[in-house]
């Protein structure tokens, strides 16, 4: 029995708090107030179950009522209260006018893309690390089995420091120091500057990002380079993402492999942005060269492996239409803030 | 490599895929194509005219009025400015009406009065050539007035720009790219001959290193540079213009017709991929060719009219007397066929990619000729070509050969032979391939299979000098069976043995920190202007980055001026990079990983409802100290000297210093370091150095229990004495049951004694056991109060 009561009591005290609150006006107040808490009202009408109780039980329901009054009570009183500021003209909040904003800070969109593309090879087992931006001769060109009287070097133009040292044209060097400090299993992902000796215009930078991909292992094929780049592009353009390697030249990889992604843009329908070929080339890539392996002291006939050279800056701009890659660096706020 | 559609076709009649087809077929085997050039693209509208008759313009010293004939039956008149137009001669012609490429139409105009009634049309014009020095004007006489240019030219045709890998010097020639795309390989390729009746030539290698033929004898003294030199002679020559079908085949590509000789050896380079050059015989002095080192002081004025000093790392090809070519490169002016010519001596040989690449470098020449010598050329073609040139020069040119062919040096060299086996190639690619799908894919292309003692055997053609290893191999045969073939499927793998960068976490907790504090990351490229304390480049872009930087924070002040100039105020940057220092005693600079920050403006958006609040030192001090303690460094301190950066005011700046590897310093910013407007704000910036072993590490404390005490103490402060020191004493004397401290109020002036300021500190109090008493909190603060006598400081 006074369970029952207490019960009807504080369904009393949710509904009419939730009335209160949708109420319109003082008239409808002074409606809510007399059919909720009124001589007639259903507070009244629950009161009356107090016959049926004893002397020791009659207090506790009593002072629940109260208090349910008292709140009930006060709800009314503070929404008439706003509903007349509401009302009165010149006491009224303009509720168009802007909220306090802050200052939104974010990362470069070449990191936001860098930071995504290592948390999708750490899933596939990559650990992120990094290497010097001076390097040598030696580790930028000849250990990746590059001669430098060899014509792909012209595929680099390179800033020399010294007769032997260099601002490193690509991240693969650091394959290299890896795979000479530790043994396989290596599976690596390094993001980081590379340099090369073109003037700044629409596509190219003298510095700019790259991120070098690298698994060795006994038993690594073909096969599985391709299933790993294709399971990354659909992580991180798009689970409907198609890939294509096309056959390609660089001295460190073999076979070599440049990769292409449907275009983010048209879905390889063809577009401007893909020049009509449906495809964004994404990167270099390949199987290692065993002469690479010979050059850190891997044995070639022992382990297999494959490495891969993405361009996040390149990525940025197909994935966020960016047409310039000096816009990256001028580092406007107006272009900034469009990436936090 | 400009491949010309109609010329592979003409090679291999079995090639049927339309030119789009074939530039998939080629992207998908290796050498994407850059482009596809319609070449008739833009003259449908261009007939053939013939020139009647040419008089002098009577108002321009420099047009000519000429009379043509487009084959409509009218006497057109047409003013002309080319110095080449001549009566009787046959030109493109672009009628009334018409355009040509790029959307020039063709009316008819008054040129200095006189009426002109369409346009003579240079190669340039037409989009068939760079050559707009004149008309381009047909040879011979069997053209049909008024008939389409595209049709009687043979200009339906559509030019390929591939992009060939260094790798692939066999991908150079339109043999190369048709065996490549030929369903059946070299076996679909057939060279006709050019004559009806091609000459038969004997050849001759007396073997070692000198040979002779009809008086001229050939001497190689740097075998190495040149493992093989072949020469063939053809007399009585008559030099013209060539045929149209090699001028059309030439312009194809995007050469310029010269002239019959020159032009033969350049189609022949262009089909054969083996370059070629034609001496004027009787301008080679002595009855004598030297392929030697160049000697000191040697000079050669090359057919491009330069005048180039020569090494002895350089090859040159000499008469008796002195250098007639620079070898594998370009030919000299003295010795090139010229109008008169009529005898030749045709050099085909093979020279070493290291030593061309070397010449062509130091000379900074690339040509049609070095570009394949240094990627190498087949050692077996140079015979095959000298023939194929001689019978198109007979041809064209008419003359009569040598019946011999001259060959010094080694000889064939004997085909590479690399052993293939199987298991390797499942290892490798991860199916399992057959012996006869290995032929299948490989025979085409010139290898050959043979059994090997651990598997194949593979012969490998001379014009695939990529190919020495059994990697190699496996490449082709991927490459061959097409990549798209083969399945995918992710392996399970073993964990790396290498561990995380130390430095991730960092960086990622100090980007975490900026973007809190609403900083956006910049990037910059990394160079800095001249400085001692700097790394120079050796090859510098500009004299603004001839170095490389030794700090961030320039830079980024660099950016905080771009933005200034376009208008923005607020400005907000950090960026996380390299600063390189010169290293004393070691020949690599030392690279230390940097957080610079700049900032400027409103710390908060403009709101209706204030004036907004610019940035000042307190933001600068506040933003230091929450990466100090992020990055688990010494707190921030007043800045004692300039900092390293020379940017930064001393006198508003701070320092972090001490036992971490963890350095910083922060400052507002000198006006002597930036160029700001006017309007602009005061600039702070910071630069830390940043460190992997340093990371402040979390630990819980537990809450408190009991609730706190507060009392609030206004202080007379002499001036001079530092609100930190103040801070010491009140904590060393207040005891344990001091939990916090911090100043709430600074007021100095009116009410207050000359030489003090009233700083009011809130100190809170509590008990970790049981709740306080007010006399407990009394005595720690007078213990406070008499500990602050000493400094002078009383009860405000
Ligand atoms: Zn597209």
């Amino acid at each position: 029995m006074v369970d029952d009561l207490l019960e009807q009591l504080r369904e009393l005290e949710k509904e009419g708090a939730g009335s209160i609150a949708t109420a319109d006006g003082a008239e409808e107040l002074e409606r809510l107030r007399v059919d909720l808490l009124g001589r007639k009202g259903r507070l009244t009408g629950i009161l009356r179950g107090l016959g049926g109780l004893s002397p020791e039980e009659r207090p506790r329901v009593g002072a629940e009522a109260n208090r349910v009054k008292e709140v009930l009570s006060a709800r009314i009183d503070e929404r008439k209260a706003a509903c007349e500021v509401a009302a009165a003209p010149e006491a009224h909040v303009d509720l168009t006018l802007p909220g306090r904003a802050r200052w939104r800070g974010g990362v470069h969109p070449v990191t936001l893309v860098v930071d995504e593309i290592c948390d999708i090879f750490r899933d596939l087992g990559f650990s992120r690390v990094r290497g010097h931006e001076v390097e040598t001769v030696e580790y930028n060109f000849v250990k990746l089995n590059t001669p430098l009287d060899h014509p792909a070097v012209d595929m680099h133009d390179t800033f020399y420091l010294g007769e032997s040292l260099l601002l490193r044209t690509h991240t693969s060097p650091v394959q290299a120091r890896v795979m000479e400090q530790f043994r396989p299993p290596v599976r690596v992902v390094v993001p980081g500057m590379v340099f090369r000796r073109d003037p700044f215009d629409a596509s190219h930078a003298p510095g700019f990002e790259q991120l070098e991909g690298l698994a060795v292992d006994e038993g690594i094929t073909f096969v599985d380079f391709k299933a790993t780049i294709s399971e990354f592009a659909r992580r991180f353009f798009g689970p409907t993402t198609k890939t294509r390697f096309r056959p390609s030249f660089f001295p460190f990889t073999e076979p070599s492999a440049e990769v292409d992604v449907s275009c983010q843009l048209c879905g390889g329908a063809g577009c401007s942005a893909c020049k009509r070929t449906g495809w964004m080339e994404i990167g270099g890539a390949g199987m290692v060269d065993p002469a690479v392996f010979e050059a850190v002291g891997y044995d070639p006939e022992r382990y297999t492996g494959f490495a891969f050279g993405l361009g996040p800056a390149r990525i940025a701009m197909q994935r966020y239409g960016i047409p310039d890659i000096r816009l990256l660096y001028e580092n406007d706020v107006r272009f900034l803030e469009q990436f936090v | 490599m400009n491949v010309s559609y109609n010329w592979l076709r003409a090679l291999a009649p079995s090639i049927t895929a339309t030119p789009s087809e074939l530039a998939d077929a080629l992207a998908m085997r290796g050498a994407p194509v850059d482009e596809l050039v319609e070449l008739s693209a833009g003259i449908g509208d261009v007939v053939i005219a013939r020139v009647d008759e040419v008089r002098q313009h009577p108002n321009a010293d420099r047009l000519r009025l000429c009379s043509v004939d487009a084959g409509s039956g009218a006497r057109l008149q047409v003013v002309c400015g080319a110095p080449n137009v001549e009566a009787g001669g046959y030109y493109p012609f672009a009628p009334i009406g018409s355009s040509l490429p790029g959307g020039v139409e063709i009316r008819k105009a008054k040129l200095r009065g006189e009426l002109s009634e369409g346009m003579l049309c240079s190669a340039r014009e037409l989009g068939l050539g760079r050559d707009h020095a004149g008309l381009m004007a047909l040879s011979g006489s069997e053209w049909q007035l008024g008939a389409s240019l595209v049709d009687q030219l043979g200009l339906n045709d559509t030019r390929l720009i591939v992009d060939v890998t260094p790798n692939r010097p066999d991908l150079l020639s339109h043999v190369g790219v048709a065996r490549e795309l030929a369903p059946g390989g070299v076996a679909d390729i057939t060279l006709r001959p050019f004559s009806a009746e091609p000459p038969a030539l004997a050849t001759r290698n007396a073997g070692g290193d000198h040979g002779e033929m009809e008086g001229i004898r050939v001497v190689i003294e740097d075998a190495v540079g040149c493992p093989r030199y072949t020469a063939a002679i053809v007399r009585g020559v008559r030099v013209g213009p060539s045929p149209e079908w090699l001028a059309t085949r030439l312009r194809s590509v995007g050469l310029r017709p010269i002239n019959n000789l020159v032009d033969a050896t350049n189609y022949v380079l262009h089909e054969m991929g083996q370059p070629l050059h034609a001496f004027d015989l009787d301008r080679l002095g002595g009855g004598e060719i030297r392929v030697r080192r160049a000697r000191p002081g040697e000079t050669l004025r090359t057919l491009d009219g330069v005048e180039r000093e020569l090494t002895a790392e350089i090859l040159v090809i000499a008469d008796a007397e002195r250098a007639v070519a620079l070898a594998g490169v370009m030919g000299g002016e003295e010795s090139e066929v010229t109008a008169g010519t009529t005898n030749l001596l045709i050099e085909c040989a093979s020279f070493e990619p290291q030593r061309v690449r070397k010449a062509a470098r130091f000379l900074g020449l690339s040509t049609d000729a070095s570009h394949r010598f240094e990627r190498g050329v087949d050692p077996e073609l140079q015979l095959p070509t000298l023939s194929r040139v001689v019978d198109l020069i007979l041809a064209i040119a008419g003359g009569s050969p040598e019946p011999t062919l001259l060959e010094v040096g080694s000889g064939s060299a004997p085909r590479m032979i690399v052993p293939l086996r199987l298991e390797r190639v499942t290892r490798l690619l991860g199916i399992e391939l057959d012996e006869s799908e290995i032929e299948r894919l490989l025979e085409p292309i010139g290898f050959v299979m043979e059994a090997g003692a651990d598997g194949l055997a593979v012969r490998v053609p001379g014009y695939r000098p990529d190919v020495t290893r059994e990697v190699d191999l496996i490449e082709e045969i991927a490459r061959r069976r097409g990549y798209a073939s083969f399945p995918e499927q992710l392996a399970p793998f073993r964990p790396t043995t290498v561990p995380e960068d130390p430095l991730v976490p960092v960086l990622r907790r100090v980007r975490e920190t900026f973007t809190r504090w609403g900083f956006l990351e910049a990037r910059t490229a990394g160079f800095a202007p001249a400085a001692d304390s700097r790394v120079p480049l050796l090859n510098p872009l500009s004299s603004e980055e001839s170095h490389l930087r030794d700090a961030v924070l320039p830079g980024l002040l660099r950016r905080v001026e771009h933005n200034w100039a376009h208008g923005v105020r607020n400005v907000r940057l950090y960026e996380i990079g390299t600063a390189f220092l010169p290293a004393p005693g070691e020949t690599v600079p030392r690279e230390e990983i940097r957080v610079a920050a700049a900032f400027t403006g409103l710390s908060e958006p403009l709101h209706w409802s204030g004036p907004g609040r610019s940035y000042d030192l307190w933001d600068l001090k506040a933003l230091l100290e929450e990466l100090a303690a992020t990055l688990g460094a010494a707190a921030p301190q007043p800045a004692t000297v300039g900092g390293a950066t020379g940017l930064l005011d001393a006198v508003e700046g701070f320092e972090v210093s001490g036992v971490g590897a963890v350095r910083a310093e922060a400052g507002a910013v000198l006006a002597s370091s930036v160029d700001s407007p006017a309007w602009a704000d005061r600039l702070f910036g910071l630069e830390i150095t940043l460190s992997a072993a340093d990371v402040a590490s979390i630990r819980y404390a537990p809450l408190p229990e009991y609730p706190a005490v507060e009392r609030d103490l206004a202080l007379l402060v002499p001036q001079g004495t530092a609100a930190a020191e103040l801070e010491r004493v009140i904590r060393s004397a207040a005891g344990t049951l001091l939990e916090e401290v911090g100043p709430f109020d600074l007021y100095a002036g009116a009410g207050i004694p000359e030489g003090t300021r009233s700083l009011a500190w809130r100190l809170r109090f509590r008990r970790p056991d049981r709740t306080l008493t007010d006399a407990e909190v009394d005595r720690s603060v007078d213990g406070v109060l008499r500990a602050l006598e000493e400094l002078n400081v009383s009860r405000r």
